[in-house]
């Protein structure tokens, strides 16, 4: 190996497998931007009843994860801020 | 028993027509009868590829039809007694054929031959659907580039959804120098994307070309694809053979070169 390597940045290869793993993963589940769009203005209103979130800083993505040996099964993933937990007004 | 096998990718030129030519001649070499058929109505090219575009007679079409016989359609290979090309017709389109006509085409080539290969047409639409119809199993071409895997990823997901239960995949165009330093993704990693089994990896070689110029499919030579191509045969005829290793260069300076080179 190269001492150069060390401050190169990632190989072209690892590029195109990464965004050809999430590509593929949308791909496959037929999931348009719109419909992403309205998942996750429903988690929102969801989520709200319950907790302050940052919607803006809400980011939610289909991508793969392993589970139970399973390798790359298909999972939606949500990322979401909580700005203030809601005090149970009772 | 006899086996239709349609060769697909999803995007052009990634090599579909060369691999049909060649795992077609290479199974008649390992003394089985084939027919090969190019289901590429409009954009012919399997017949330049195996050398036999001076023989054309009757097409794909003209059987379909009933213009001829399909013994008539048929075209005797230069080299092989045991090997046929039934030539796509280039004045039409793919509407000419319907996947009910395909099938049954095949079904009766099958009393004849052991193997019936379908080169098929790049897309997904009324091309694919006619090659696909007739196919017990489906060879996928693929090269190790985004666009042609992601091709490959709808190709298989339709291929499945059609109840296609043999499925294999074909690496073709691999640069092992690129693959060396990370820039081309690997045989392991298209398998991994994909997920179907690998039944051969062809390596980047200028002996294809040449053999493309002259009309005669390199199977079984020697050179890098020509052996890769044999191995795909033997393994699509169900012997188990070893991954080749498509890291031997070829020639002296190569290997003198490699000598001086960092690890």
């Amino acid at each position: 190996m190269n001492i150069m390597d060390f401050f190169r940045k990632k190989n072209s290869s690892d590029v195109a497998k990464d965004r050809l793993k999430l590509v593929l993963v949308s791909d496959r589940a037929n999931c348009s931007p719109e419909v992403m769009e309205m998942i996750k203005n429903d988690i929102i209103k969801v989520i709200s009843k319950y907790l302050e979130v940052d919607a803006e800083g809400l980011d939610i993505q289909i991508t793969q994860t392993d589970i139970d040996g399973a390798k790359g099964v298909p999972a939606l993933y949500a990322n979401i801020p909580i700005k203030k937990l809601k005090q149970t007004s009772e | 028993m006899s086996e239709v096998i349609v060769v697909t990718s999803g995007k052009g030129g990634v090599g579909k027509t060369t691999t049909s030519a060649n795992v077609g001649t290479g199974l008649a070499k390992l003394d089985k009868k084939v027919v090969l058929i190019d289901t590429d109505i409009g954009l012919r090219n399997l017949d330049v590829v195996m050398g036999l575009e001076n023989r054309i007679v009757y097409n794909l079409v003209d059987v379909v039809e009933g213009n001829c016989r399909i013994k008539q359609a048929l075209i005797k290979d230069k080299r092989y007694s045991n090997l046929y090309l039934l030539p796509s017709a280039q004045t039409r389109d793919k509407t000419s054929v319907t996947p009910e006509q395909m099938k049954k085409l095949t079904d009766e080539l099958k009393e004849e031959f052991d193997y019936i290969i379908l080169d098929c047409p790049a897309g997904i639409e009324q091309g694919f659907k006619n090659a696909i119809a007739g196919a017990d199993r489906a060879l996928i071409v693929t090269t190790p580039e985004v666009s042609a895997i992601r091709d490959a990823d709808r190709i298989i997901g339709l291929l499945e959804a059609n109840n296609m239960d043999k499925i294999d995949l074909i690496v073709n165009r691999l640069r092992m120098d690129m693959v060396k330093r990370g820039d081309m993704m690997s045989i392991d990693d298209v398998v991994d994307i994909l997920a179907i089994n690998l039944i051969g990896a062809v390596p980047d070689d200028e002996a294809i070309v040449i053999s493309t110029n002259q009309g005669e499919p390199l199977v079984g030579s020697d050179t890098l694809a020509g052996k890769a191509y044999m191995n795909i045969c033997h393994r699509v005829i169900g012997e188990e053979v070893p991954l080749m290793d498509l890291k031997a260069e070829n020639g002296f300076f190569a290997k003198i070169a490699s000598l001086f080179k960092k690890n």
